[in-house]
């Protein structure tokens, strides 16, 4: 029988790679200096012409319009520089990354990175979006409004919740969003100065920790039990009529769902508390489970990741949250509203909690989820949560026969959307742990992977999340490259402790001084302050 | 571009302590290795010598490292023969020469009988070789020590060396209650060699708990133990117990926290009863007292009322205070919260302040460290005891608390 193209591709993509691995990659190593030491004195990439004469005769100089105590002592210290010189060294910084759209980002699980269709660019970058200016009038940007108001219609079908928000300006934003919706709840039911405590458990995102306290509350973490579901017994004895409520996520970085999610919810209605989910997660449960059919009052979703737009890369993320009628009169102002065939901006809402961020937030994020789930329509929707659970599920098979990988927690019990393994028995029998392979990788033209949050519950941990977007090749290849990994650490560990290899940066050697603030310099004047002076 | 400058150029010294016959009782359910007739009996139940394997496996993961290291030890099983098969050259101290084997040591201390041994003979070595020898290796400047041994190997040596250089344990011993072990002899030559050469800002010196366990009462199943004292020990992320995570300075920052914690919600006129630990001791510390480390302190109002307290001391402080709180932490390296080197806080003192006045605070590290085991009371009252089971809300940093299993 003849070679089918796809057998073809997979024939000479063997050809190139040994083992399933790009064993030859070669990350390009240009060795390049820092921007602030490169140029010389009087070198230009723009010559400014000066203003006609004329010009200056009527308006008189420029500098003459900043106001004395604002205008500079000194000449700023930037690098002189011609523009050749600056677009080569981007470039060459550009060339040392393993850029988003040059491999595949099955590595950074817990983030979704998935594929967002170049056409989304130009929708943001086209003028009816990028023109927009915030101090427009409403009437004259009712496309944008309806972009907004119709996407949080979905979010609302997705959820199953009454009313919504897109203003936050990322994930941990609109967890935040919701401690201080809650916070709002109990101060009008007059309760705040009984409740102060909100529950969590160890393996939800730390935000969801993090944010209630930066809202004024204690937090309690609830620990998982043999399941790897949060104990429902401690659960329990957290409960109190202290509680304000839950945020906690579900499916959380363990991939595991838990299915009684409706039985915490109840203990804490019953105990006149509410409960968010944090539903960074949603990759894996879009269109077959809805926060509000489990009993939450609220929860919220990440429209960077699960619904398209790149994680952190361009610019800031968008975070949509959505609650139950009873808690809606608290949401940020502006609320986008319609009333008949208009778009309109809601400020007149006593009791909101107030703006989260400017003008629509970032609305750039709203239009990429807008045209993503405008595409893939709810069959769409489901389909994207099977492909992304069936990937993972895949990539477990060929993880779990990797010798050194475990997967801590409820053996037996199928993952979704991730999984987060141990390399405990790798690092114990060859003292290559999670950190080592992470440094190994990047060999293979693959991310490192993601690690875990802090604290690691499970030890020497790594989360992979094969996202709907990823090929089976492409899982063959990163699982490949987690067994080459193994196999080298058992044949060779020091081998893998010197890597990477074929990286232009070495071993960082001391990263602790990452944790050290007499030590890290992340702007160029604290590097010539702390570590130039130094030597 | 930045790249991280090679350090650790000098060559480093470590001192290797083998006690080959820690952990034979245990083999044959002796609970425990301490004194002769335990060994003999032990070593005829067909008991093997499983600490200088243990060693090796520590030693082996130093190999890496073996241009940046030099081994000082002690003779043959004592550290030089496991040093040697671990591919290294020890300096060795002092000489077993005169030394007899230890099946003609047992027949001459009970006058004539040799005893059959399952093992081959060897050389007769005693807890004063161990002191000695971790004695010696101070004065011989070594950077580290690393013993292989339980909890009486760890006791021997804090007597010869205290906090003056730092020690890691191989965990070799029937009872490892001392926090003084990594988790597993390769992770203590992985912590070693990170320590001694590869990433030495990586590692911090923390005080590990060296625990008394009283072995003839082990055996009638009822555990007496004390806090000994403290070794000053290295630890770095996932490598030692009771760190399995979180940097460096993230650990000090959370042992600040949980202080802090406690202070800002005590209680006016209440009396505050401080439990042994370094966890303890840093609320001590931000109070501004001194906190007596293997004992128990009493505060009110941020003012010291009693230092190094007995059960007596504490009945009697209780008859004058309405509101008392007890505030204990995790000692040693099994969970125990109650009933281990705290014995002060008897069943007596907790019924006289009562269960809700019980605080307890450990950082997440801590209980992160126990790897889902629960926290264990062993207060001497059963009664007490099934009452404190359930879920403790323990002190974890600024407004936070952790709900935790308590067993017994």
């Amino acid at each position: 029988m003849s070679e089918t193209p796809h057998e073809k591709v997979a024939r000479l993509g063997r050809l190139r790679r040994e083992g399933g691995v790009l064993h030859d990659y070669r990350a390009p190593r240009w060795d390049e200096p820092f921007i602030m030491e490169q140029g010389l004195p009087g070198e230009r990439g723009v010559l400014v012409p000066l203003a006609e004469d004329d010009v200056t005769a009527a308006v008189g100089e420029a500098a003459d319009y900043i106001p004395e105590g604002m205008r500079r002592g000194a000449a700023p210290d930037l690098p002189e520089m011609s523009q050749y010189q600056v677009l080569r060294h981007y470039l060459r910084y550009s060339q040392m990354t393993l850029g988003m759209d040059l491999g595949s980002d099955i590595s950074e699980g817990t983030c979704t990175m998935k594929y967002s269709p170049k056409m989304h660019e130009e929708l943001i970058r086209g003028h009816k979006s990028a023109d927009v200016h915030p101090w427009q009038d409403e009437e004259t940007m009712q496309g944008l409004l309806e972009i907004v108001y119709e996407t949080g219609q979905y979010l609302k079908s997705i959820s199953g919740m009454d009313a919504f928000t897109l203003q936050p300006g990322g994930g941990s934003h609109a967890v935040f969003t919701n401690a201080c919706v809650m916070r709002r709840y109990f101060e009008a039911k007059g309760e705040l100065d009984q409740r102060d405590e909100m529950i969590t458990t160890i393996f939800s995102h730390p935000c969801d920790a993090a944010t209630p306290m930066v809202a004024g509350f204690k937090v309690i973490t609830v620990m998982p039990d043999e399941n790897g579901y949060p104990d429902l017994e401690a659960f329990q004895a957290a409960v109190s009529e202290k509680t304000v409520g839950c945020m906690i996520t579900n499916p959380e970085d363990t991939g595991i769902y838990n299915p009684q999610i409706d039985k915490y919810v109840e203990v804490l209605h019953d105990a006149g508390a509410l409960a968010f989910t944090d539903q960074a997660n949603a990759n894996g449960i879009l269109g077959y489970a809805r926060a509000r059919d489990a009993g939450f009052d609220a929860c919220h979703f990440n429209l960077h990741k699960t619904f398209s737009s790149p994680h952190g890369c361009e610019g800031p993320a968008t975070g949509a949250y959505l609650c139950t009628d009873e808690l809606a009169r608290y949401l940020p102002v502006p609320m986008v509203t319609r009333v008949g065939d208009a778009y309109h901006l809601d400020y007149d809402r006593p009791e909101s909690i107030g703006r989260v961020r400017g003008f629509l937030g970032t609305w750039m994020g709203v239009i990429r989820a807008y045209a993503w789930i405008r595409n893939l329509g709810p069959e769409g929707l489901k389909e994207v949560a099977e492909i992304s659970v069936l990937n993972n599920n895949y990539l477990d098979n060929l993880l779990m026969a990797v010798k050194g990988v475990s997967r801590p927690y409820a053996e037996g019990h199928r993952r979704l959307d991730q999984v987060r393994y141990s390399l405990e028995q790798l690092k114990e029998d060859t003292g290559v742990g999670t950190e080592a392979l992470r440094d190994r990788m990047v060999d293979f033209g693959i991310q490192s992977f993601w690690m875990s949050h802090h604290p690691w519950v499970v030890p020497e941990p790594f989360t992979p999340e094969p996202c709907e977007t990823y090929s089976k090749d492409d899982l063959d290849e990163w699982a490949a490259v987690i067994k080459k990994g193994s196999d080298e650490a058992y044949a060779d560990a020091q081998f893998v402790l010197d890597s990477p290899h074929a990286q232009p940066i070495d071993q960082l050697r001391r990263i602790e001084a990452m944790e050290d603030p007499k030590e890290w310099a992340f702007t160029w004047r604290a590097y010539k302050k702390k570590i130039l002076r130094r030597t | 571009m930045v790249r991280g400058a090679l350090e650790g150029a000098a060559v480093k010294k470590l001192g290797l302590v083998v006690n080959p016959v820690a952990g034979v009782g245990g083999r044959v359910g002796l609970k425990g290795s301490d004194g002769p007739e335990v060994l003999r009996r032990a070593l005829e139940l067909g008991a093997v010598r499983d600490a200088p394997r243990r060693a090796r496996l520590a030693l082996e993961r130093l190999a890496r490292v073996r241009e940046h290291i030099e081994i000082i030890t002690w003779p043959v099983e004592m550290g030089e023969d496991e040093a040697r098969a671990a591919g290294f050259e020890p300096s060795v101290l002092g000489s077993f020469s005169d030394r007899r084997s230890y099946v003609l040591c047992e027949a001459e201390r009970t006058g004539g009988e040799r005893p059959h041994i399952a093992c081959e003979d060897f050389v007769q070595t005693t807890a004063a070789d161990t002191e000695q020898a971790a004695h010696e290796l101070l004065d011989a400047g070594v950077d580290l020590i690393l013993f292989a041994g339980g909890d009486g190997t760890a006791r021997n040596i804090c007597d010869a060396v205290g906090q003056r250089v730092p020690v890691i344990g191989v965990p070799a011993g029937v009872k490892i209650h001392s926090a003084v072990y990594a988790t597993t002899p390769a992770a203590a030559g992985d912590v070693a060699a990170l320590f001694l050469h590869e990433r030495p800002a990586a590692v911090r010196l923390r005080e590990g708990e060296v625990m008394d366990i009283d072995e003839e009462a082990f055996r009638e199943n009822r555990v007496s133990a004390n806090l000994y004292g403290y070794l000053s020990v290295p630890y770095a992320r996932g490598l030692t117990q009771s760190a399995k995570a979180g940097g460096v300075a993230g650990e000090e920052r959370a042992l600040n926290d949980v202080a802090t914690e406690v202070i800002r919600d005590m209680s006016p006129g209440a009396l505050y009863i401080l439990g042994p630990g370094t966890t303890t001791r840093t609320i001590m510390t931000r109070l501004g007292l001194d906190k007596t480390l293997l004992g128990v302190d009493a505060v009110r109002d941020g003012a010291l009322v009693g230092k190094d307290v007995t059960e007596g001391d504490l009945l009697r402080l209780l008859e004058t205070h309405f509101e008392a709180h007890v505030v204990v932490t995790v000692i040693g390296g099994q969970g125990h919260i109650l009933g281990r080197g705290n014995q002060q806080i008897s069943p007596a003192v907790i019924r006289r302040v009562g269960t809700a006045g019980i605080i307890v605070i450990a950082t997440q590290t801590k209980l992160l460290s126990l790897e889902g085991r629960p926290l264990l009371v062993d207060s001497g009252d059963p009664a007490l005891d099934a009452e404190l089971r359930g879920y403790a809300k323990v002190v974890t940093g600024l407004g936070e608390r952790t709900m935790y299993k308590v067993g017994v």
